[in-house]
């Protein structure tokens, strides 16, 4: 009681007397109406709420209502319909999806789906990955300024075409020949088949149609196209290393493979880590634009993936929405915990945060 | 003091040139080859003649002719300049906007906005749930009368939280002294945006608007669900769709003109590709800016 006193009163020595602190009243004043101050300070503010709005409303519109959406997935519908309007179905979609139930294929095509889907991440980790670093290795080793920008201008080239007019490009060169002659076959085609990688009846064939290339295909255009423009940032670490390093290594007898293994890479390490958990994090994200425009019904052996799976089932063949949210439910959840888990370890490890 | 080149590193720097010349020329040879397959003569396509410079005695520009004279080329050429330039501007201002305002320590409940920005990154509804949302808002939009489907890709595409938070960033990274100077004399919260933030973030302003007008530009999946009179598809749905039509036997069968189906679809390719390759050079230096931004921190 006595401290309490002692906390809002003052002692005038003069009177002998006690008054209340005033600056003490004030804090009491602004602790009593708490959401009041925040409201004119929100008042006060209000231009830097509004900016909020727009953005705030796209994100709940266009991010936020489509997951709301994704709810579909408990509910059967034969027809394009609003979440609202369909009839609730507990887990059956999913039942059907992993186990079959009535119908075998569906769960066997999912399954295909989801396989491809972390072959193709998988293979593109396993390929894509390390090429960037190799690039900018030896992007370094160009010291010619004009070289190197030349050579940077045209491997970071693809990355700027669009999806469309990369998949057109692979199409056209690697295309059926005609029935008619000889002629007409992708170039790539033909000069894959000229050395033997493929066979003749393959290229000739159409390497697209061929459930086994396509896997190849994909890598292999996805490396063109984004692995100059990806090793920027690990470009960036290796010029970021002293010289002096090299000198040091260089004067205690290190030759290149020496440097490289305790210069250059424990210098790039933290950056390849990031990168690569950040690849871990993003490998259930196939870009399904690249597949719906290179894979074709001869090729849904490998190619197809489940946003390409769902695409079918509820966009492109038929209404049967709750099935394809279910699998892209599935899908997105393990996504989703992919990126929590990988943003965990690079918190842990690298002592870097991703979001 | 030159050091004499050791025999490691000299193989290694052999290497090194051989090898991204390589990958270099395997990077352009597509788009080499595109524009000579497009100006060679019927022949020399169909019978592969051209391995990478055109058939000079068969020199033909029939093939763009034929591109040029179809007015829905030139259509689709204008609807992807719209998307491309609305939206842009559109992508711009609200991202900037929401991005100034999240730069604020001040701000209540940033942290949670924050939040709302960066859960978009990790989950995704999917393709079918956002297709649902998309006409369940045009049907919105029908309501206030913007039937056109081309405002709704527009308005409903804008926005990627990565951007934003590249542009969040860079805001952050302007010091407080100058705002603060700027409101002791006089300015107010959108003086201090348009003169002071925006000035200073030149560069990132730059980049982002390069990713989202690159983006727009290249669009073709949204485009073409979103987007039901086909006149009004943008250039990358019509290349797919002559893509598709000029690889078709059926179309082919008594094909005779002095170029090859395939001459048309390259045009169409270097058509569409052009105004990139006219921009690239000026937007090439802005990359490595733009990767370095990229490091993203709550």
């Amino acid at each position: 009681m006595k401290a309490k006193a002692a906390d809002y009163l003052l002692y005038d020595q003069a009177s002998g007397t006690y008054r209340v602190d005033p600056e003490q009243a004030v804090r009491d004043d602004v602790e009593k109406h708490h959401w009041l101050h925040v409201g004119r300070m929100v008042l006060k503010d209000w231009r830097l709420y509004l900016m909020l709005v727009p953005m705030i409303l796209i994100f709940l519109f266009w991010r936020y209502f489509p997951m709301y959406e994704l709810l579909g997935c408990f509910k059967v519908t034969d027809t394009v319909k609003t979440v609202n309007e369909q009839y609730f179905a507990g887990f059956s979609n999913f039942k059907l999806l992993l186990f079959g139930g009535n119908n075998p294929n569906m769960s066997q095509e999912f399954w295909r789906a989801m396989r491809n889907t972390f072959l193709l991440s998988f293979y593109g980790l396993l390929f894509g990955f390390p090429t960037p670093i190799i690039l900018a290795l030896f992007f370094n080793e160009v010291r010619s300024n004009i070289a190197r920008s030349a050579l940077q201008v045209m491997t970071y080239l693809p990355k700027f075409m669009s999806t469309v007019v990369m998949t057109s490009l692979v199409i056209m060169l690697v295309k059926q020949g005609s029935s008619i002659g000889v002629g007409n076959m992708g170039i790539v085609s033909q000069a894959l088949a000229g050395i033997g990688l493929v066979s003749k009846d393959a290229a000739q064939a159409g390497l697209l149609n061929d459930p086994h290339f396509f896997r190849t295909i994909y890598q292999v255009s996805g490396i063109w196209e984004g692995a100059g423009y990806d090793s920027i940032v690990f470009f960036a670490a290796i010029i970021a290393i002293s010289p002096t390093s090299y000198e040091a290594a260089q004067i205690d007898g290190a030759n290149k493979w020496a440097q490289m293994r305790y210069v250059v890479l424990p210098s790039i390490l933290s950056t390849i880590v990031i990168m690569l958990i950040t690849r871990i994090g993003h490998l259930l994200t196939i870009g399904y634009e690249k597949v719906i425009l290179l894979y074709n019904t001869n090729t849904y052996m490998t190619a197809d993936v489940v946003s390409t799976f769902s695409y079918r089932y509820g966009m492109s063949q038929g209404g049967k929405v709750g099935l394809a949210s279910a699998a892209e439910m599935m899908n997105n959840l393990i996504g989703m915990l992919l990126v929590i888990g990988a943003n965990t370890i690079s918190r842990k490890a690298a002592n870097t945060s991703l979001y | 003091m030159k050091r004499k080149l050791e025999i490691s590193e000299l193989i290694f720097k052999i290497i090194s040139y051989t090898l991204l010349t390589m990958f270099a020329l395997c990077c352009l040879y597509p788009f080499i080859y595109a524009i000579s397959a497009a100006i060679s003569g019927e022949h020399a396509v169909e019978y592969s003649e051209i391995i990478l410079l055109p058939d000079w005695k068969t020199l033909q520009f029939d093939a763009f002719g034929e591109m040029f004279g179809n007015n829905m080329f030139w259509n689709s050429y204008s609807n992807t300049l719209f998307l491309t330039l609305y939206g842009t501007i559109w992508s711009m201002v609200t991202s900037i906007l929401g991005a100034y305002a999240l730069s604020k320590k001040r701000l209540l409940f940033r942290k949670f906005f924050n939040f709302f920005l960066v859960f978009t990154m990790w989950f995704s509804a999917g393709i079918v749930p956002q297709y649902l949302n998309y006409i369940a808002t045009g049907k919105i939009f029908e309501g206030f009368g913007i039937t056109d489907d081309k405002w709704l890709v527009v308005i409903a595409m804008g926005m990627q939280a990565m951007n934003i938070i590249l542009l969040r960033n860079a805001f952050e990274g302007v010091p407080s002294e100058i705002e603060e100077a700027a409101i002791v004399d006089g300015a107010t919260e959108t003086q201090v945006l348009t003169k002071v933030y925006l000035p200073m973030s030149k560069s990132t302003i730059a980049t982002v608007a390069l990713f989202f007008a690159i983006s727009r530009w290249n669009g073709y999946f949204w485009a073409k669900q979103m987007i039901s009179n086909s006149n009004e598809h943008p250039l990358q749905v019509f290349l797919r769709l002559r893509l598709d039509q000029y690889t078709d036997p059926e179309f082919l069968t008594g094909w005779n003109k002095v170029y090859a189906p395939d001459s048309v679809i390259y045009a169409l390719i270097v058509c569409s590709i052009i105004p990139i390759l006219i921009i690239y050079p000026f937007i090439q230096k802005y990359f490595a800016k733009g990767v370095n931004v990229g490091g993203v921190k709550e």
